[in-house]
């Protein structure tokens, strides 16, 4: 059986639209919030890391777009080009029309920036932090206070408390009121949920959500393959390389093989090890409960095809079932 | 300007909020000038002496006396022989002994000249050197007494007057020389550490984008430590005038101007260290290393610079505090004026200057 | 599922850990089979590492009874030491070291002759396929390969149970699965795993899951049970239900 992706027409125009180079309007009609355009970075003296590979997208205004790709993918080197932290060894960027080697003063005035780690002062209370940053960006916490009122409502009982005395997931509230204090038109998040625990987790999420509704564009970095479902599109990375830039329903809806679950008398590794004896097996992988096997999208009958040979090695209660590729399964086969 | 205001403030709530940090720049200070006002002291004080007279006259007793009753010496015991007199040295007894041969007050008082033995422990040379000049002076202050100015004879008597610190009392050296470590400690030590400690936690990133100059960042930094070593230094002059009883001798201003502008080239070598080092403890040893032990060992202060071999010399010619000590004794203890000291003044605004323009130039904007 | 009558691995009776008036652990009382696959769960601050730390010999509780390997936490902590595993986020292998030599520091410190370290230090880097990578530094290495090997480290003594600390955090999904598979096959071979984990997904890999709330457990089955107990879909929603009414976090 094929599997019709949801939105599939959408995801494929999207996905031609990012597939060819942005064209930047120069007299700073900007079409894009964000962009990267071939940016490389290395580490080392003699430049052996190679730790982002030419990379490009771009961001439009008012967007979620989602970083995705686990440690050493080059997120972190990524965000701090574009904001000006460092220079790129190759390529191009710009925030909001403005290049991000030459006109670096610009962007640190006007956008709003979490790196991965809690980087507040924890000897500091909420209030003074908070208060701190207002003034570094020359306006006051009352100036924007609508725009953070929301999230800084979950912590604001505990005003007077160090920043180093918070819970993970107040810590990051925190973070993002800072950053939100000065009204920023672009969002850099690298990594804001690591860490923290899940329900704060889904909270932080809800409230990027309704940022995003008041026309904040928001970049985000996680490695979370479920938070890039909340995204309004997201780039796969990898090793310093982009896998593929789209919707998520478009980086699903690309999958090109058929996926099927299968359960087996909940034995999962020895399923694996069945699977992957199996020739029509492109390939197979826990997933959750299920293993999720992918084969060719031509061949038809499948589950049966299946269903017999697991019977045959062995297996008692099977359970088959097509099922629609996650962005998880992209990554993964992308990755092989 | 809001903003730097923003963070200055922002600066003294991490200081006030540390204890430990409080901990070094009030308690040190205090500390390191009582120490050295009162406990560590090249004087020599209360040396155990012995005294073997073999003449028992009237002569030997009044030395002794006089021995007996400097704050110098303590008599430990007299003893009756040379051989117990070598024991006594051996085991560490005694540190100096006098012996006086028997006839003694016979021989002054008939020839005209006697003899008297002063025996020093010498392993610890400066100990010996400093009780052979404190017995010989009380011996010739014995014999300027007794003697009677004769017509046939010429006289030379050597009138000695030791300026500034006729005491010979160690306070009026090591003050200056506490005040510059101090300084230094203050300045140096906690500016790139604090710097540095933004690196280290990531809050520089932070700081980095947005609007605030870099350069601004750093130099509020640096203003909390300015005042609270202004504060170090007042506390330690207030001590050593009226604890150790060591006057501020010239102008009062004069020495604060010059203090300040050792303090500013302190805090231009801690924005420096914090540029080159990426990490907390690197930045405190290099301060440490790199500026303590030389100013402890090279400036002066410990060990007469001139004694020192050619190379060590120069080494100590580039370290401001070793100007800054020379300053601080003209003016604090000499009472000198401006004119005395304008060339380690402008040794030392050149060294600050130097130091700013390669703060300047290798100040970094972006990370890595 | 084997038979039920497996040796039990690690068994608690409400045990209970204490700093001043604040109770971490509160009278938490369960059982590890030999052999199973136990996911341990809990937000940050529920008191997962407490509990960990007093079954693996680093902590002594203030109250209730616990074994582990068939030793007793109060009397015999450096037994258990011996014989179990242990694998944290914060530490694995020597940085500055080549994977060979963290091998052979590894094995020698627990007392296997020359020879074996040689020939299982081989095989060992055989099978991760890490042959051509053996004389390079720990640092040098991706994430994924550290994790991995870190838990070879951790049952190269055969222990009977190995104690697992987030050790998937940061990979990539394939990574992730890769080291699973490690997991799968010691678990085969009859080693007791006992893993935490903020990967819901992971938690259904594991033959049964706990999950620690304020210091109690506040469910214990396997997935399938606890996702028909909670209608949920997934082990996520599960743990969100739990979690979500949770007075106290980190």
């Amino acid at each position: 059986m094929v599997i019709a992706a949801v939105g599939e027409i959408n995801g494929k125009a999207d996905h031609l639209h990012n597939m060819h180079a942005w064209r930047l309007d120069k007299t700073k009609n900007i079409s894009h919030m964000v962009t990267a355009d071939g940016l490389v970075k290395t580490y080392g003296k003699k430049k052996e890391v190679l730790a982002v590979d030419g990379v490009s997208f771009s961001v439009d205004k008012g967007e979620i777009f989602g970083l995705i790709g686990p440690d050493g993918a080059g997120k972190t080197s990524i965000f701090r080009m574009l904001t000006t932290l460092l220079v790129p060894d190759g390529g191009k960027g710009t925030v909001e029309g403005f290049d991000i080697v030459r006109d670096y003063r610009q962007i640190r005035s006007t956008v709003g920036y979490m790196p991965g780690r809690f980087s507040l002062y924890q000897d500091l209370t909420v209030e003074e932090n908070l208060d701190f940053f207002a003034t570094v960006f020359n306006t006051t916490v009352r100036e924007n206070y609508a725009l953070i009122k929301d999230i800084y409502d979950q912590i604001a009982p505990f005003k007077r408390r160090r920043a180093g005395a918070l819970s993970g997931g107040m810590k990051q509230k925190l973070a993002l009121c800072c950053a939100l204090i000065h009204k920023p038109t672009v969002l850099f998040l690298d990594e804001p949920t690591t860490g923290v625990d899940p329900v704060s987790r889904k909270e932080f999420w809800e409230m990027l959500g309704r940022l995003s509704r008041q026309g904040i564009t928001i970049v985000v970095a996680t490695p979370y393959m479920d938070e890039a479902a909340l995204c309004d599109r997201i780039a796969l990375i990898q090793s310093g390389r982009i896998l593929s830039v789209d919707t998520p329903a478009g980086i699903s809806g690309d999958y090109p093989d058929q996926l099927l679950a299968v359960q087996a008398d909940n034995r999962m590794s020895a399923l694996l090890k069945a699977l992957d004896k199996n020739n029509d097996v492109l390939n197979s992988y826990a997933f959750g409960e299920y293993a999720h096997v992918a084969v060719k999208k031509e061949e038809s009958g499948m589950v049966g095809t299946l269903g017999s040979y697991l019977e045959k090695e062995g297996f008692g209660r099977t359970e088959i079932k097509p099922v629609q590729a996650t962005v998880e399964d992209c990554f993964i086969q992308l990755l092989k | 300007m809001k903003s730097f205001l923003a963070f200055v403030k922002k600066e003294f709530y991490h200081v006030l909020r540390d204890r430990r940090v409080l901990l070094i720049l009030f308690g040190m200070p205090v500390v390191q000038v009582l120490l050295f006002g009162f406990a560590l002291t090249s004087e020599v004080k209360n040396t155990r002496i012995a005294v073997v007279d073999y003449a028992k006259d009237n002569a030997s007793r009044e030395i002794t006396d006089k021995v007996a009753a400097s704050r110098y010496f303590d008599i430990d015991r007299n003893l009756l022989s040379h051989e117990a007199l070598l024991d006594a040295f051996r085991e560490g007894k005694v540190k100096a002994a006098l012996v006086f041969p028997a006839g003694f007050e016979r021989d002054l008082a008939h020839q005209g000249t006697a003899q008297v033995q002063i025996i020093t422990d010498a392993t610890d040379m400066n100990v010996a050197g400093q009780v052979t000049a404190y017995l010989t002076r009380i011996i010739t202050a014995y014999q300027a007494d007794r003697s009677v100015p004769s017509r046939n004879t010429y006289q030379i008597t050597a009138e000695t007057r030791m300026l500034y610190n006729p005491e010979l009392r160690g306070a009026p050296n090591f003050v200056p020389g506490v005040m510059a470590m101090v300084l230094l400690l203050v300045c140096v030590m906690m500016t790139a550490v604090a710097i540095v400690k933004e690196k280290e936690m990531g809050t520089m990133e932070v700081l980095l984008v947005s609007p605030m100059k870099p350069a601004l960042i750093i130099i509020s930094k640096a203003v909390p430590y300015l005042i609270l070593s202004l504060v170090d230094l007042i506390a330690i002059l207030l001590l050593s005038v009226y604890v150790l009883k060591v006057p501020v001798r010239g102008s009062l201003a004069l020495l604060m101007g010059e203090s300040t502008l050792f303090i500013i080239t302190c805090l231009m070598l801690g924005i420096l260290i914090s540029i080159q080092t990426a990490s907390q403890e690197v930045a405190m040893l290099i301060s440490l290393v790199a500026m303590m032990l030389p100013t402890l060992m090279l400036s002066g202060f410990m060990f007469p610079i001139e004694n020192m071999p050619y190379v060590l010399q120069l080494l100590s010619d580039i370290l401001p505090s070793k100007w800054y000590y020379i300053i601080v004794k003209m003016v604090m203890i000499k009472g000198a004026g401006f004119m005395a000291v304008w060339k380690e003044t402008a040794i030392l605004l050149g060294i600050t200057l130097l130091l700013f323009g390669v703060s300047l130039k290798k100040f970094k904007i972006r990370l890595g | 599922m084997q038979n039920d009558l497996r040796e039990v691995a690690i068994k608690t009776d409400q045990l209970t850990k204490r700093f001043g008036d604040f109770i971490a652990v509160n009278a938490i009382t369960f059982q590890v089979k030999g052999g199973e696959i136990f996911g341990f769960l809990g937000a940050n601050g529920a008191g997962k590492t407490t509990a960990m730390r007093m079954l693996s010999g680093l902590s002594i509780p203030t109250s209730g009874q616990a074994s582990v390997a068939g030793f007793d936490v109060y009397r015999q902590p450096e037994e258990i030491k011996k014989h179990i595993g242990y694998m944290s986020q914060k530490f694995s292998l020597y940085e500055d070291l080549t994977i060979l030599e963290n091998l052979e520091f590894f094995r020698g410190i627990c007392g296997l002759s020359g020879e074996e370290i040689k020939t299982k230090s081989a095989e060992l880097i055989d099978d991760l396929g890490l042959r051509k990578e053996a004389k390079k530094l720990v640092g040098e290495l991706p994430l994924g390969w550290k994790q991995k090997l870190a838990f070879s480290v951790a049952i190269f003594h055969h222990p009977k149970i190995v104690f697992l600390d987030e050790p998937t955090g940061g990979v990539d999904p394939v990574t992730r699965r890769q080291f699973w598979k490690l997991i799968y096959d010691a678990s085969d071979n009859g080693i007791t795993i006992f893993v935490t984990t903020h990967y819901m997904d992971e938690a259904e890999y594991c033959n049964r899951v706990s999950i620690m709330v304020d210091g109690r457990i506040a469910a214990l089955d396997a997935p399938a049970n606890l996702k028909k107990q909670f209608r949920a879909a997934s082990m996520d929603e599960v743990f969100y239900q739990l979690a979500r009414g949770a007075k106290r976090s980190d």
